[in-house]
């Protein structure tokens, strides 16, 4: 058995999600092998070769792969994959769009989303917005497996250092490409590694109000999260949506402020360790699965919350 | 130009689901079903785009149960020319689903296949990837804005971070996101309307696609479930028990 990770960066940071797709390798093998695809990104190489449980890095540097197009870059795994019995990645937007192309290249189906490996066939994943869990096996050669990032631990710094070996093969991308990119930007921590997170939907009425989220969640030093309500009532961005169609978290805390708690939202955040919802409708689904309930007027009692943590 | 869309019958997405007591899959009888979202949001974007002139026809493709014929009907009330069923009682996995939808795509030569970017029973979100692999075609994954410019065409996809741009040669595989558009609701006289349109039921015999199993669910089992904490009065108290109870601030 051998397990090939593909990492995503920005050519300079390594996404965290990496670190615990790693992680979920290290469960089926006790080494990985990890394939870095971009432009400039011999930086990314280096920290990478010092993760633990790494003992291979291999590293396609060349400018066709700068925005690491699912078109040229699948065909590029799909080049090295004979060597490998499993080939992973994080469940990111990143990973869900190359890894189906690299499974369907290959012939073999795909494990999305997985929260457990059970054994190098056998993994446990969502269905029906977490409703439920299935138990599935794969029978292919190759298991093209993406992973759920807040279902795992991020793999850590070793003492040693992997060897780096350079792909020297180009494909080139003929069938799209890159325009542009809008990336918000933010100085708090990233939603889906966040240890505090704090969300706000259609209960706080406006942009305005939404800033009251945003207030608590730097006096907690958490990331902002919101419902798909807040986002498509313009509040906040779309990147920052938790649920079945946004980001799962799973962070120490989740404050859910103004947020009913639908079935789509709570498939994005329910594996939270501790749950606290703030909302004026005591009927709101998100009491069932909160650990602290507080009902009432959010306009009076989260800048009171806000002002308490002072 | 020519558009396909892709469709699948779903639990709808307002049912609490029921786990099967035997662990072998979730009660489906006498459930209500729906049109899986994502997909009438592709629906709904090839509709508009033969609005702006861009398409000349629409055809819209479902795979499974004589019962999928449903949705077909509502896609065509929407604004669909005519409808594909292929016919299986066969559980199809997303990698059968991209061969079926390739031979279709050798017979109609669309220059546009649009899909929903996940179905939120299985929740894979797989099916365009691995289209546009088999098919060699360039793809929009996880589209909030598409615009057709000249033999291209611009997709906007939510990924996380913010947005990206790409463009893309045509034919072009694209995948739905929700913020893509608002999907109308059919009106009575283009539900009447839709039953005379057109129903093609092909096998995937036919289509000369073996269905193959490459997974084999071996139990679905209900989620740990997670107990109601308690309500709390005051603010105070919360600060409180996060503090010393939880500790987690």
């Amino acid at each position: 058995m051998a397990t090939l990770i593909i990492a995503e960066h920005n050519n300079q940071v390594v996404a965290q999600d990496t670190l615990k797709a790693i992680q979920a390798g290290l469960s089926i093998d006790s080494t990985v092998t990890v394939l870095i695809v971009g432009k400039n990104c011999r930086f990314v190489a280096d920290e990478l070769s010092q993760v633990k449980g790494v003992d291979n890095v291999l590293l396609a540097d060349e400018p066709v792969y700068e925005y690491q197009l699912a078109e040229n870059v699948a065909e590029l795994i799909v080049e090295i994959a004979a060597h490998y019995s499993h080939i992973l990645a994080a469940a990111t937007t990143f990973g869900k769009n190359l890894m189906p192309r690299v499974a369907a290249l290959l012939d073999v189906g795909q494990l999305s989303d997985v929260i457990e490996i059970q054994s190098p066939d056998t993994v446990i994943r969502p269905i029906y917005a977490g409703n439920a869990l299935a138990q599935v096996k794969s029978e292919d050669s190759i298991k093209v497996i993406t992973i759920r990032s807040a279902a795992f631990d991020a793999a850590q710094a070793g003492d040693s250092q992997a060897e780096i070996l350079e792909l020297n093969k180009v494909i080139p991308s003929d069938l799209s490409e890159f325009v542009s990119r809008q990336t918000p930007e933010s100085e708090r921590p990233e939603l889906a590694a966040a240890r505090v997170v704090v969300s706000g939907g259609r209960g706080l009425g406006s942009k305005e109000g939404f800033a009251m989220v945003e207030t608590l969640a730097d006096k907690l030093g958490g990331a902002i999260g919101a419902s798909r309500a807040a986002v498509d009532a313009g509040f906040v961005s779309n990147d920052l949506q938790v649920g079945q169609t946004g980001k799962i978290v799973a962070p120490e805390l989740y404050i859910a402020i103004g947020i009913s708690g639908a079935i789509q939202h709570l498939a994005g955040m329910k594996d939270s360790k501790v749950i606290v919802a703030i909302n004026s409708d005591p009927d709101a689904p998100i009491f069932q699965i909160a650990d602290y309930g507080l009902v009432g007027d959010l306009f009076e009692l989260v800048p009171e919350l806000i002002k308490s943590l002072d | 130009m020519k558009v396909l869309v892709a469709i699948k019958r779903v639990i709808d997405p307002y049912v609490k689901i029921r786990v099967k007591s035997d662990g072998s899959g979730v009660e489906t009888n006498n459930v209500k079903m729906a049109m899986n979202p994502f997909c009438e949001i592709a629906v709904e974007e090839a509709v508009r785009l033969k609005e702006a002139g861009y398409a000349d026809e629409i055809i819209v493709l479902s795979a499974g149960e004589t019962s999928c014929q449903e949705q077909l009907r509502t896609a065509l009330a929407l604004g669909a020319d005519r409808a594909i069923h292929i016919d299986t009682e066969s559980h199809l996995e997303p990698l059968t689903v991209a061969k079926l939808l390739r031979a279709v795509m050798k017979q109609e030569q669309p220059s546009l296949v649009l899909l929903g970017k996940q179905s939120i029973d299985s929740d894979n979100n797989q099916v365009a990837q691995m289209l546009a692999a088999l098919t060699q075609c360039s793809q929009g994954t996880f589209a909030s804005m598409l615009s057709i410019e000249g033999d291209g065409v611009t997709v906007t996809r939510e990924v996380d971070g913010g947005l990206e741009t790409l463009k893309l040669t045509l034919p072009a595989i694209i995948s739905t996101d929700l913020r893509l558009n608002e999907p109308r609701y059919a009106s009575l006289p283009n539900i009447m309307k839709a039953k005379k349109k057109s129903m093609q039921v092909i096998t995937p015999d036919e289509l000369g696609v073996g269905i193959s199993h490459h997974q084999q669910i071996l139990a679905i089992t209900p989620p740990p479930q997670r107990q109601a904490g308690m309500r709390i009065g005051s603010v105070a108290e919360l600060v409180d028990k996060l503090k010393n109870e939880a500790k987690v601030i």
